[in-house]
């Protein structure tokens, strides 16, 4: 049933129907209001778990890796610096193959100092071997938790994953969501049985150190797992349309895409935004469409590829900068299209929460149209 | 060999590793002069000398000479070994 | 889809304002969003807060830029933020304040004042006009209705304070009715 709530805090039941073992998080803007549900939530006996209270997003993550290791299933949440401080226990919970699953509430990094949204914080941490998950809205952040899990803890994956929101935009936003049951949320989700873990009664080590004669090949097998989880991704998403009618069994999503010859990529939020813009252009006989990046990390070039293969532009939509490069989807959708001939332009938009509008979006499809890009939109005029 | 999922290793036996090999020079203990103060044990890094009167294992012992270094009556002379 | 703007001054309610307008229209059963102009949440800085109403699902995530309706909460406001930019024709704008207004709306739009602090201050006791302005809001535009909002009030508040809000309410829905009328 539909009901309206605060993102955060149907993120943070989501959280509680997935039984989560083990909550270690250290509270930040935005994503405080989550992780202040769950902390009431295990105060009053709503949510049977361990939350520790720790001193450091270092110290959040290093506890989950611990409880994980041990055979929790296990969450934490943070954003911007707090996820920065945890960037080396990142690489370690990936490299040992832990499950661990983490909201980003997605905000810029400093300096200067900012709490607003923008999605360079997950993107920095592109490299470190989580599954990324972004969501358009508050229904998707909430059901991407699920799927989340079950890909995470899949045997054949064993990888932590980021379920990343627009912090504020997402994060504070008030909207009808609908929520499973328990029951449901069971039969979706079942108990986490872990292959092998922390055990003093049968000693294992996690993450021992790997020779030059073997570290090369722990990065192989790490990278494979996370480009074959993409099949898991595929399942776990069918079986949830299956089971709830909401179908995420895509890595990519279409808007508007089988005439379209502009076609705007974009993650997250900002995705709204862009349907409704897409809508009018439609009305006044532009073919614009929209293709939707949900999942980032395994990175899905194929089924981009295969979706934007009638385009005859492409303009991406980056709420990043790899700074002294180009905007981090950019770089890997002109990847994926190496060689098609398809025109890939890049604009960096909405860094440090500056407000997309319909009007935006209009501009960079005009941009496009004309074969210009790679640029920032709406500067203002006193810097160029 | 396969690799273990997320380098996991089961604990190896430090017993398994003969680390006698590695000697250079061999500790000879004098057990006229040794008065079993017991420093030699306390300071060995392998863990390889055993009570009574103090004599390494020189399964393990790696000859580092601290335990000559140490003894306060000088019962132990570090002789370089014929291999 | 109607879009709403509320001004206010951090500490006067306006997020939490926009949040229970868009419980008490869905309730309704319409599709609404709400969000605040996310600053920095600090006592007596101009905010803002949005509420959108619509009969499909609400994807836009932009700031409001060209409401419907307009609430201001404190008409000190007036002189330091354009709070009625992008209002538009045949829009409705309620501003809080006691005294004739010496500001012009724009053309074709209907301007509603109500002393919702006397009404605050008299029922409730604090200088808190949020639900207040939520009642005139009710009865101005009809996109909530009353009973709804009441029903959010009871949801978010302890007994005590939440029957105390919807009377404050309720005195500003009847008396903007009956400016209405």
């Amino acid at each position: 049933m539909l009901e309206i709530t605060e993102g955060s805090m149907a993120v943070a039941d989501a959280v509680r129907l997935c039984r989560p073992q083990v909550v270690a998080a250290y509270p930040i803007t935005p994503q405080t209001h989550i992780v202040e549900a769950l902390a009431e939530m295990v105060a009053n006996g709503k949510l049977d778990a361990d939350y520790i209270t720790v001193e450091s997003e270092f110290s959040a993550l290093s506890a989950c890796l611990g409880a994980s290791a041990a055979g929790s299933r296990t969450y934490s949440a943070t954003t911007s610096q707090g996820l920065a401080l945890m960037f080396e226990v990142c690489f370690n919970v990936a490299g040992m193959r832990l499950p661990i699953i983490m909201t980003i509430a997605n905000r810029a990094l400093g300096a200067p100092l900012s709490i607003w949204n923008d999605q360079q914080d997950s993107i920095s941490l592109r490299d470190s071997g989580w599954l990324q998950f972004y969501a358009e809205d508050n229904q998707e952040a909430t059901d991407l938790h699920y799927i989340a899990y079950r890909v995470a803890e899949n045997p054949a994956v064993q990888l932590p994953a980021f379920v990343c929101f627009d912090g504020f935009i997402l994060s504070h936003t008030y909207e009808p969501v609908d929520m499973l049951s328990q029951a449901d949320a069971d039969r979706y989700l079942p108990k986490y049985a872990p292959t092998e873990r922390l055990d003093a009664a049968d000693p294992i080590s996690f993450g021992m150190y790997a020779t030059p004669e073997y570290y090369l090949e722990f990065r192989y097998e790490t990278d494979k797992a996370l480009k074959e989880a993409k099949s898991a991704i595929h399942a776990a998403g069918k079986e949830f349309g299956e089971m709830f009618g909401r179908d995420y069994s895509a890595m990519v999503e279409g808007y508007q895409l089988e005439d379209a010859e502009t076609v705007i990529v974009a993650m997250g939020s900002i995705c709204g935004t862009v349907k409704d813009t897409i809508d009018e252009l439609r009305k006044e006989g532009k073919k614009v469409g929209l293709l939707k990046i949900r999942v980032f990390r395994p990175f899905p070039s194929e089924d981009l590829a295969k979706a934007l293969k009638g385009a005859k532009h492409v303009a991406v939509l980056d709420k990043n900068i790899s700074l002294g490069a180009k905007g981090a989807v950019a770089l890997e959708v002109k990847d994926a299209l190496y060689g098609s001939g398809i025109p890939v332009y890049d604009y960096i938009i909405g860094l440090g929460g500056r407000d997309v509008q319909k009007k935006d979006i209009r501009e960079v499809v005009a941009l496009a149209e004309k074969g210009k890009g790679d640029q920032f939109i709406g500067l203002r005029k006193e810097v160029l | 060999m396969a690799l273990a999922v997320g380098c996991r290793a089961r604990p190896g036996k430090g017993r398994d590793n003969k680390t006698g090999s590695w000697r250079v020079f061999k500790p000879i203990f004098d057990h006229e002069q040794c008065s079993k103060c017991g420093t030699c044990q306390t300071i060995c890094p392998e863990g390889c000398i055993t009570e009574g009167f103090f004599d390494p294992d020189y399964a393990y012992c790696k000859g580092c000479g601290l335990c000559a270094e140490e003894c306060p009556k000088d019962a132990i002379a570090m002789k370089q070994e014929e291999k | 889809m109607r879009e709403l703007r509320i001004h206010g001054r951090g500490g006067q309610g306006s997020v939490t304002a926009a949040e229970l307008i868009a419980v008490a229209a869905f309730k309704g059963g319409v599709f609404s969003q709400a969000f605040p102009a996310f600053g920095v949440e600090r006592r007596g800085a101009p905010v803002q807060a949005f509420v959108r109403f619509d009969d499909r699902k609400v994807r836009l995530r932009s700031q409001v830029y060209e409401p419907d309706y307009i609430i201001v909460q404190d008409s000190t406001l007036i002189k330091d933020v354009n709070v009625f930019s992008g209002v538009k024709k045949g829009g409705i704008v309620i501003v809080n304040t006691e005294k004739a207004p010496d500001y012009k709306v724009p053309d074709g739009v209907r301007l509603i004042t109500i002393n919702a602090t006397s009404i605050a201050l008299k029922v409730i006791g604090l200088p808190i006009t949020n639900t207040s302005l939520m009642g005139a809001f009710a009865a101005a535009t009809g996109e909530i209705k009353f009973d709804a909002l009441k029903n959010a009030l009871m949801h978010r508040f302890p007994k005590e304070l939440a029957e105390k809000n919807i009377e404050a309410a309720r005195q500003a829905f009847e008396y903007v009715k009956a400016e209405v009328a």
